[in-house]
């Protein structure tokens, strides 16, 4: 019961900041690039979360960047997922040399810090919005294609999946339509940790700038300018932090509560 | 248990050429090459080829990448752009400050975590377990380089106790071995609370659901059964047992260190491995890149490997050569 208060936060959290994305254009007092007052002004009625190095309003701009960090951890996650399930699905259904290579190939993905990989990378192309969600997709997939191998091996030895074979139903068909709808639970647990995991990476590449690029804001980049300012003006610093911080607890929560609700084998606290 | 060690880093080398053959060609992938960063864009057309010669530029893909394999396998890892130092001795001058850090905040996170973990297990559904378990998640949730800007903001910026960046005062005149030493550790206090409250947060968690699961065990009823003191049980029953997956996950959470390291050095400015990759890949410093991506890696493999026998060591039923 007390897993759940958590989760019902996260999940009214969620939805809250996703109304706010949606609804940016309608929430925000003022264009978030534009230079509205003098700059680094303290918190006040008129600017709620004061403004930055530029004189722009902090607020607006925290309204339109949880719209960029929204979208980058959605679409990184969906490809992560995709990969994820694609790959893991095929080791774990067809196992023997196919299983090998695909996990030998996990293994090597494994063995960098993903910040490296992805920091290498971002620097190689030309860092965009669209780069870091597709990066952060593929640098992100392993965990799921471990997790979806282990459901298969398993589930592949169940009767039923024996009686489809018997009638003649393809791999393909097999795979997808009677194993994967049996493999879900797991894979929508790690949907939703996965996409804290890559808010988190976003912030951090903005943060070192090569993520998402000025005047966009993002949450980490709105930390980037904020680090020259940490005596003058703090709150450019507290304020887009504390929102990842909300944003992915929530994640975190939201997951835990599915993780218990979906799967009670798995859940052991 | 000789032979599986044996086996075990054999298969490090094809997974090593791996992780070389796929960071090179991602490197590779940018368009143009490293010398348009630091020449003069008016340079004689006849140096920059000699330049790109020089640094093996000129020739295909593959056959830099077997060049510059053969030259790792022999312990050449080439020269770095920027200083012209091999990159093996630029990589080993920042290494023991990357261990340090890293080494420290592992000793620091298995001396808190342990007691958080069993206390929130033991006293389950107490207001401790619920703020330590608050906590936890609030720790995962946070963004490493956002921590370290808090820490800094507070103690630097507005107590003034601690120096923010660095890791050497560098108006510090006393010679003394003991001065030095506190010097140090003044400038590793920031860092290091950032990196262990970071890694304190996942393994809690972990520490607590193994103890948790522990403690439903069959044995543990019949160790209460016997009258044993709860102190025994939970002690001498329940935490050896629960610290055999913690060995695991210490092992596992090595990539995500080496990551927090990368963000967590650039952050205070600490001369380790991380920044000086960071700063690397700013400068598209290629043999700099491949040499920390394959220094990285082996650390990373041989902590999983440490971990691995570690695993074996404090757990008797587990034996890898009958496998």
């Amino acid at each position: 019961m007390r897993k759940n208060k958590f989760a019902i936060f996260g999940m009214s959290v969620l939805a809250l900041f996703i109304l706010v994305a949606i609804l940016a254009p309608v929430i925000a007092p003022y264009d978030p690039s534009d230079m509205v007052d003098d700059e680094t002004l303290p918190p006040s009625r008129a600017h709620l979360f004061g403004t930055d190095d530029l004189g722009r309003d902090i607020f607006s701009r925290a309204v339109y960047g949880a719209r960029i960090s929204l979208t980058v951890g959605i679409v990184a996650v969906t490809i992560a997922i995709l990969i994820g399930t694609l790959l893991g699905a095929t080791a774990g259904y067809f196992g023997g040399l196919i299983d090998g290579s695909i996990m030998r190939f996990v293994d090597v993905m494994l063995s960098f810090p993903s910040i490296f990989l992805i920091l290498t990378i971002q620097a190689m192309l030309t860092p965009n919005i669209y780069n870091v969600m597709v990066v952060i997709g593929l640098t992100s997939w392993m965990g799921v294609a471990r997790l979806v191998r282990g459901e298969y091996l398993r589930i592949r030895e169940l009767q039923y999946v024996e009686a489809a074979r018997a009638i003649g139903c393809s791999d393909l068909r097999i795979m997808f339509r009677h194993i994967l709808p049996n493999a879900q639970a797991p894979i929508i647990v790690a949907a939703t940790l996965g996409m804290a995991g890559a808010i988190l990476t976003e912030s951090a590449l903005s943060f070192l700038g090569m993520g998402v690029q000025p005047p966009m804001p993002s949450w980490g980049n709105m930390l980037m300018d904020a680090q020259a300012y940490m005596r003058d003006a703090p709150w450019m610093a507290v304020i887009p932090g504390l929102l990842i911080l909300v944003t992915v607890l929530s994640l975190y929560f939201v997951g835990e509560g599915l993780r218990e609700a979906l799967d009670p084998r798995q859940y052991h606290a | 248990m000789r032979k599986y060690i044996l086996r075990r880093l054999l298969q490090l080398l094809p997974l090593l050429i791996g992780v070389s053959l796929l960071s090179f060609f991602v490197m590779h992938l940018a368009p143009g090459d490293p010398t348009a960063l630091f020449t003069d864009p008016n340079i004689d057309p006849i140096e920059l080829a000699r330049i790109r010669a020089n640094w093996g530029l000129d020739k295909p893909i593959i056959v830099q990448y077997f060049y510059w394999l053969g030259n790792a396998l022999r312990g050449n890892f080439g020269n770095s752009y920027m200083t012209g130092q091999p990159v093996i001795n630029e990589v080993l001058a920042r290494l023991p400050n990357t261990l340090l850090l890293m080494v420290s905040s592992y000793i620091l996170t298995l001396l808190i975590t342990i007691p958080l973990g069993v206390i929130s297990a033991v006293k389950k559904g107490s207001w401790f377990d619920n703020l330590i378990t608050f906590l936890s998640f609030a720790g995962m949730a946070t963004p490493s380089f956002w921590l370290g800007l808090m820490l800094m903001l507070l103690f630097s910026v507005h107590l003034g106790w601690l120096p923010a960046v660095g890791m050497h005062d560098p108006l510090l005149h006393d010679p003394s071995i003991l001065a030095r030493v506190i010097d140090v550790a003044r400038h590793m206090i920031l860092p290091l609370t950032t990196m262990t409250l970071l890694s304190l947060a996942g393994i809690t968690r972990y520490q607590r659901a193994a103890m948790l699961e522990v403690l439903g065990q069959d044995y543990i009823r019949t160790a209460r059964a016997k009258g044993l003191p709860e102190r025994v049980v939970i002690f001498k029953h329940a935490l050896r047992n629960a610290l055999i997956p913690i060995v695991t996950i210490l092992g596992l959470s090595l990539p995500s260190l080496f990551g927090g390291a990368f963000i967590i050095e650039t952050i205070f400015a600490w001369p380790g491995m991380g920044r000086l990759g960071v700063l690397a890949i700013f400068q598209r410093n290629y043999p700099l890149i491949m040499g920390i991506v394959v220094f990285s890696a082996v650390l990373i493999m041989l902590g999983n490997l440490l971990a691995d026998l570690g695993y074996a060591l404090v757990d008797p039923r587990i034996r890898y050569e009958k496998k």
